[in-house]
């Protein structure tokens, strides 16, 4: 990669840069970034993967819910410095080449997206819920989700969705 | 016997069809206008103003010129030097690109500067020094026409005041009449509170200039396309052919995103200049200070009654404030929308509207937030005053709406505003909503809590209202005609691609068009593909809002399925050797009358289109339709919650919520049900917690998501739909109705009005929306209407 900077005579174009080290997706990535890096800015511009997107900027619509280290953490209030060493699970991960995880089917099949711009983070954030308890109430989907904000569909569906999944993740292991 | 193919299995008209869209969304693989990265891509950014009314003495933007990285930093004076320092709005008056004189509220666009990265460019924005003048602020109606007020829009010659319009419509003598002979005069006063639509993404735009090929092409979050390149060809002064706007997935629109924004107008003049491609994302408090607003809008009414109940007129008065700048995006001949659809579902002999405007030191907009143009107003002030009313004569809520409904056999009735409504079942959706919710049942429980010290309500809103501009002799936006248009073209092999003029946002357009384009010509679903937003290659439409989609592009695309079907017949008569008359059509089929078994399928006339054609008739098998409607759609609703207050906190939970929409004919059961969902939650938001508001300096309260609350899945009550009504609309070609913003526009009321039940005896006439604790408790202890116009009250 080569970055190419302007050049500004007699000025310091050096921006202070750290080098990091992190798996996303299971793939293992160094980056030199920013320490005022937004982690959402290295997924989506760094990395190229839109498909976590950013809505409110201040923690509060759950866009840009990744996880990391399997916990769900909203991107955009975490510095890209603080992602080294760790492990950043996005939407694009969700699906194998040939099959769509059981949260992804059950969005569709419930009609839990409308406009489609809240359904990764929420399908990260039901991910790390279903990670923990297989077999969550209504009450428990909902208080999961509550730090996602969903414009289009008034949540009903998206309960749903992650109930479908939860119900297949369970068949599919047997319990 | 029948060839016909079975329509639901083919996904046409009916069929809970999964949709199409979802499979990049789930994937992450949508493509959203903050996705699309250019080569040479440089990024903008945008310095508002902290104040909300101020005298600009002096902008030093030297300091932002030194950063390495910035490669332009753009101001009003610069802008006024191209002519572009301000721009009209949709509403015939003028806008500020760039503040030059002076920042008329807060938030305002003051300068922006494009840098190689979006990081420098806040940087520099910081770096931009501007010297202000602060002035007098005014943030409600009452403050524009005090005597001493300052004039807002004093870049204007011909305004003196800050009054936009004042305006009226109806029959005044007909209404003072109606009140002479009333027995019973009922009044109601009430501030519908500014909101924001808020989608989850923000605007934003991507300007690409090509000096090469002089090509402008802007990928944008707009739900008009076509709108905004007209508006580009006449501020821009580009030729219309050398522009090409791109609506590329729209993460949410709700109305927020279909009028020309400052932040696009920079980044376009920005592109030019600088010959590379120019992004701006807008950042969230950027989205709600400065962005289209809804409501605002204080309403003032009485209502003439006989003793018996029968309602005998109307006199509505509204008092808008519409911010710095009047750019209401609206049908043109209307100042204050379809404000004056409001009563349309009774039968009420006479009504008279006034309507004034005002500028005031708050963001612009008055845009149609999930709403056809200002009836949610109109339905939430109708519906409260229907309760009001019943409470004063002492009738039953149910029974006072059921004796005053427009009859089914009256259909199509006039209003005494002069809308002319098509048809419904309204006391049949009464009577399901009233057995769904049990409210015989509930009013016994009712008093049994009452006597217990537990405080339960019940409220019902009911309502019709106009979905789908136009026709066109009546609506226009800066005279461009509202229809809208479909193009299909069906390729040999009897696949198919559909354009229309819309913008979806989540409303399921690709899936749903297709459904239609099935049901007229037997093309399974699967085999269309659908196409919105491109003004390259999309036929000239209006686009999505305003519930206009399917009752004037679905409209258009089964017009234009007609169409081919028309060719196709030609085509199959030539192939089964037969004439014109002798071919019969079911679906997916043409056959011969007297021999039903020799026929041809869709798929085989689409192949003779390109091989086989008779002589003389053009090749191929595409057309175009433009739909002009002959009148709007008016689906009912019927919308009846249960509460609990608590009076010790004013907190108040929902306990059950009933749905009722006759919306007509439904393409996609499933998805229309997301609709009426996603709206009900709208409506319990508006109702419960989401407003923007201001102080007596013009800050705006809420303007990010901590101050601007809107519910998530913890807050959102479960919903009851039924679907058991269905009154086909009889002009629409499919017997479609609007339904996205049914719910949005007839819920409010009906969560108000529980809360209000709950609180009966108490004296308590209004409460203004939101129905926050603070203010449901305060009017409960001290047994008064609270209103909730700004300025905030402040503590001290």
């Amino acid at each position: 990669m080569t970055i190419v900077y302007e050049d500004h005579e007699g000025e310091t174009t050096d921006v202070p840069v750290r080098r990091i080290r992190f798996t996303v997706n299971g793939e293992k990535k160094i980056a030199e970034v920013e320490p005022r890096l937004l982690l959402a800015h290295l997924i989506r511009r760094g990395l190229g993967l839109t498909g976590t997107h950013m809505g409110c900027d201040t923690t509060n619509c759950g866009a840009c819910t990744v996880l990391v280290d399997g916990r769900p953490v909203k991107s955009c209030t975490m510095l890209a410095v603080q992602a080294d060493g760790h492990e950043i699970s996005t939407v694009e991960g969700l699906a194998t080449a040939s099959e769509l995880h059981p949260l992804q089917e059950g969005f569709k099949e419930e009609h839990g997206l409308q406009c489609g711009f809240c359904t990764p983070g929420m399908m990260m954030a039901a991910k790390a819920l279903l990670d923990e308890n297989p077999d969550p109430s209504e009450e428990d989907v909902r208080w999961a989700l509550s730090g996602n904000l969903c414009r289009c569909t008034g949540y009903q569906n998206i309960v749903k969705s992650v109930l479908w999944a939860a119900a297949k993740l369970r068949a599919e292991s047997g319990s | 016997m029948s060839h016909a193919l079975d329509e639901i299995k083919i996904g046409g008209l009916g069929a809970s069809r999964k949709r199409v869209e979802d499979n990049r969304f789930i994937r992450g693989k949508g493509n959203y206008t903050d996705d699309i990265t250019l080569p040479g891509m440089l990024h903008m950014e945008i310095l508002r103003s902290p104040l909300a009314h101020a005298r600009i003495k002096s902008i030093d933007a030297s300091k932002a010129w030194d950063i390495p990285g910035v490669h332009l930093v753009l101001t009003g004076e610069m802008m006024a030097t191209r002519n572009l320092a301000w721009m009209p709005t949709l509403s015939y008056d003028t806008q500020a690109v760039l503040a030059t004189d002076k920042v008329r509220f807060q938030g305002q666009e003051v300068a922006c500067v494009i840098a190689d990265d979006p990081y420098i460019a806040k940087d520099a924005c910081e770096a931009i020094d501007v010297d202000y003048e602060p002035l007098p602020v005014i943030v409600n109606p009452r403050q524009a026409v005090a005597e001493d007020a300052p004039v807002i829009r004093d870049d204007k010659d011909s305004q003196r005041d800050n009054v936009i319009y004042d305006w009226e419509v109806g029959d005044k003598a007909g209404t003072d009449r109606a009140f002479e002979q009333a027995d019973v005069i009922s009044k109601l006063q009430l501030h519908y509170p500014r909101s924001h639509p808020s989608p989850i993404e923000c605007c934003g735009s991507i300007a690409d200039f090509n000096r090469a090929t002089s090509k402008l092409t802007v990928y944008m979050t707009t739900q008009a396309p076509h709108i905004i390149r007209a508006a580009v060809a006449l501020v821009a002064e580009l030729p219309e052919h050398m522009i090409r706007i791109i609506s590329p997935d729209i993460g949410g629109g709700f109305g927020n995103k279909v009028p020309v924004y400052p932040g696009y107008v920079c980044s376009i003049l920005a592109s030019i200049l600088l010959e590379r491609p120019v992004k701006w994302i807008e950042d969230k408090s950027g989205n709600l200070i400065s962005t289209g607003f809804a409501r605002d809008v204080y309403l003032d009414g009485e209502m003439a009654l006989r003793r018996d109940g029968k309602i005998l007129g109307v006199r509505i008065h509204t008092d808008a404030d519409h911010g710095a700048f009047f750019s209401d995006a609206q049908p043109s001949k209307f100042k204050i929308g379809l404000m004056h659809s409001a009563f349309a579902a009774y039968d009420i002999p006479a009504a008279h509207l006034t309507a004034r405007g005002t500028y005031s030191n708050k963001a612009p907009g008055g845009v149609a937030y999930r709403c056809s143009f200002r009836v949610t107003e109109a339905m939430f002030f109708q519906e409260r005053m229907i309760q009001a009313a019943a409470d004063d004569l002492g009738m039953d809520q149910a029974e006072f709406r059921r004796m005053n409904f427009v009859r089914d056999e009256d259909f199509p009735h006039r209003t005494p505003f002069g809308f002319l409504t098509d048809s419904g079942q309204y006391a049949k959706c009464l009577d399901v909503g009233l057995k769904a919710i049990g409210y015989e049942e509930f009013r016994r429980e009712q008093a049994e809590a009452r006597a217990k010290g537990r405080l339960l309500g019940l409220g019902i809103s009911t309502m019709t209202e106009p979905l789908g501009a136009g026709n066109s002799r009546e609506y226009d936006i800066l005279g461009i005609k509202m229809f809208d248009s479909a193009e299909l073209k069906v390729h040999m092999t009897g696949k198919a691609i559909v354009r229309t003029g819309a913008r979806g946002q989540g409303q399921g357009h690709e899936t749903t068009w297709a459904q239609i384009v099935s049901h007229e010509l037997g093309i399974p679903a699967d085999d269309v593909v659908v196409e919105e937003g491109d003004t390259d290659t999309a036929p000239f439409g209006m686009g999505t809002y305003a519930s206009r989609s399917t009752p004037v592009a679905g409209a258009a695309v089964a017009m234009v399925s007609r169409k081919i079907r028309a060719k196709a017949r030609k085509l199959a008569a030539h192939l089964l050797e037969v004439s014109e008359e002798d071919v019969e059509w079911e679906l997916g089929r043409f056959y011969v009358r007297s021999a039903p078994d020799r026929g041809v399928t869709i798929q085989e006339c689409a192949m003779a289109a390109y091989s086989n054609m008779p002589d003389g008739m053009e090749p191929g098998l595409e057309n175009t339709a433009y739909y002009d409607p002959p009148n709007l759609t008016w689906p009912f609703a019927v919308y009846i919650v249960t509460v609990e207050v608590d009076p010790e906190t004013g907190v108040w939970d929902v306990l059950k919520m009933v749905a009722v929409d006759d919306c007509g004919v439904r393409i996609n059961p499933m998805i229309v049900e997301g609709q009426i969902m996603g709206g009900l939650t709208e409506a319990y938001a508006m109702a419960n917690m989401q407003f923007i508001t201001f102080d007596a300096d013009g800050n705006c309260v809420g303007s990010n998501y901590m101050d601007y609350l809107l519910p998530s899945a913890w807050e959102t009550p479960g919903f009851e739909l039924h679907s058991e009504v269905v009154t086909p609309c009889p002009h629409h070609p499919i017997g479609a109705k609007g339904i996205g913003e049914c719910a949005a526009v007839g819920g409010p009321a009906a969560f108000v009005n529980a809360v209000l039940d709950a609180l009966s005896g108490t004296g308590v006439r209004n409460i203004d929306m939101p129905l926050l604790p603070d203010r449901v408790w305060e009017a409960i202890t001290y047994r008064r209407d609270v209103s909730g116009a700004p300025p905030v009250r402040s503590d001290d």
